[in-house]
């Protein structure tokens, strides 16, 4: 599939999917989200990708659903906007949460709407000090869609959380960091190289392993401890058995480097 | 010989049958069903045979019934169906049937994973009966046993509105035993299969019988069924090796007699 609103790379075992249509702050219209959905399947089938990055062109990252694509006027029937939601951001909320790899977020400029809630569904998330992000949905009568409800509670705590959604305040990238929102702030110029060494990095570092992080982090938000153990028992007895986890053990004892192969 | 099946042995006492129609994500034609049945009537009397793992693939449990096999078929053709048959035998296998489902257990694979006494289903895993999408309905026990497992509400949307659900769902509906991680779902059915093996024969058998006979009667009836299969257990040697090892606090060696 060629894209024409993103750009989409794959370099180093990195897959960098780029959010690209900067004149409209690359908010999401039904193409965008076709084509997202296609790099996201791709990245997930290339055995070379072993860490996702996402970023946004312009001095946007993103400003969530393109309003323009949405027909409100006056006598018109009203939208269903659960379809867009079923269709396209729920798939794209999962399909990130469930990325067999971990998932950075460079967050380059203003991050709104369900363009915040996409961050925050990320692994590891990065902002530019100019950027921001803010939980725009209640200016227009909206919840926070995306799993932002879900994901918000879950790092900003339920205060934060109901302020944020209910007051939609704009909230500086020094702040989300603060926060424990996101990872780390950086200085506007840093933020890709910053990012993508962040990403190269765990490129090369034990693939399977970091995933099971992931899945068991996910898990531990739903899991009561008793499941969570034995979820964290299943998961060990695979990573135990993975090339990378010999490798790391004899690596240590030899006092060399590892190289692991993400197997 | 086997063409749709492949048979191991990863364990004494255990048979391990893949499903291996990979192509066609293990859909059940009619040769495989007969496969299948006949393979399990000869582990039926087969000493060495103590438990049976049944499983697909990563993808696929099995995704249903062949299509095609199924259109060929007018009225008439339905009603002298092989499969109906095949389909008794394997209802009838005497010794314990274990089910490691991952991936689509649909229409006919759902009815098969019904047919094993324990189920144990992968974190990703559906359980559905999508026939009435083709106009038909599940034609081999779909709606009586899914309906017992799961009572009317979620077994009546699921034969109504073909839609699958999650092996996290069947197991709070109580479809399946246990979910696990799709790597290890094998691996887990394997090891309560190799639980089985060392159990004594006669009594599994009997447990097997007298858990189906719940199905088919009232109480009263299902607990004098039980009290004669309690009566007959008393005249074997296992029992008495049970009994034993248990007072003497060792690990009893059963001999299937």
């Amino acid at each position: 599939m060629a894209y024409q609103h993103i750009e989409y790379s794959v370099e180093h075992g990195v897959a960098l999917l780029t959010l690209n249509r900067p004149a409209s702050l690359n908010s999401f219209n039904s193409d965008m989200h076709e084509e997202v959905r296609d790099a996201l399947k791709s990245a997930r089938r290339d055995p070379a990708v072993r860490c996702l990055m996402i970023t946004g062109n312009g001095r946007g990252f993103c400003a969530g659903q393109d309003l323009s694509d949405r027909n409100v006027a006056p006598g018109s029937e009203r939208p269903d906007l659960g379809l867009s939601i079923e269709h396209y951001y729920n798939p794209m909320i999962r399909a990130l949460r469930s990325f067999p790899a971990p998932v950075i977020c460079a967050v380059n400029g203003v991050a709104a709407g369900a363009g915040a809630n996409i961050a925050l569904a990320c692994d590891i998330v990065f902002a530019a000090r100019s950027a921001s992000f803010i939980q725009a949905f209640c200016k227009i009568g909206l919840l926070p869609d995306s799993g932002g409800t879900w994901t918000l509670p879950r790092l900003v705590g339920q205060a934060r959380a109901t302020a944020l959604a209910m007051l939609g305040d704009k909230i500086s990238a020094e702040q989300a960091a603060q926060w424990g929102m996101i990872w780390s702030c950086v200085d506007d110029g840093d933020l890709h190289e910053t990012a993508l060494a962040c990403a190269r990095h765990l490129a090369t570092q034990p693939t399977q392993g970091l995933s099971m992080i992931k899945r068991a982090l996910n898990a531990s938000s739903t899991n009561s401890l008793d499941a969570q153990l034995d979820l964290e028992r299943d998961l060990q007895r695979l990573a135990g058995r993975t090339d990378d986890y010999r490798e790391g053990v004899a690596a240590f004892m030899a006092k060399r480097r590892p190289t692991f192969s993400g197997h | 010989m086997l063409k749709f099946l492949l048979a191991e042995t990863p364990a004494d006492g255990v048979l391990l049958i893949r499903l291996n129609r990979p192509e066609a994500l293990n859909a059940l034609n009619t040769a495989l069903l007969g496969e299948l049945a006949t393979l399990l009537d000869k582990s039926a009397t087969d000493s060495r045979v103590r438990a049976v793992v049944i499983t697909g693939n990563d993808r696929a449990f099995a995704a249903g019934a062949d299509v095609k096999e199924m259109a060929a078929l007018n009225a008439v053709g339905v009603l002298q169906d092989a499969r109906v048959a095949h389909w008794a035998r394997i209802a009838a296998f005497p010794k314990p049937l274990i089910a490691a489902v991952n991936g689509f257990a649909l229409g006919g694979g759902c009815e098969l994973v019904m047919q094993a006494d324990i189920i144990v289903a992968g974190r990703t895993a559906l359980f559905g009966q999508p026939e009435i999408n083709l106009g038909i309905i599940p034609g081999a026990g779909g709606t009586q046993r899914l309906i017992r497992a799961l009572g009317k509400a979620l077994a009546s949307q699921m034969v109504m509105t073909g839609e699958p659900i999650s092996a996290e769902r069947a197991l709070q509906a109580g479809l399946v035993s246990e979910i696990t991680e799709p790597e290890l779902t094998l691996e887990r059915a394997l090891a309560l299969a190799d639980t089985l093996a060392a159990k004594a024969p006669i009594a599994l058998q009997q447990a097997k019988d007298v858990l189906a006979r719940a199905q088919e009667t009232h109480l009263s009836g299902g607990l004098a069924y039980e009290r004669k299969a309690f009566c007959l257990l008393a005249a074997t040697d296992d029992r008495d090796e049970g009994i034993s090892a248990f007072l003497e606090k060792r690990t009893p060696t059963y001999h299937g007699h």
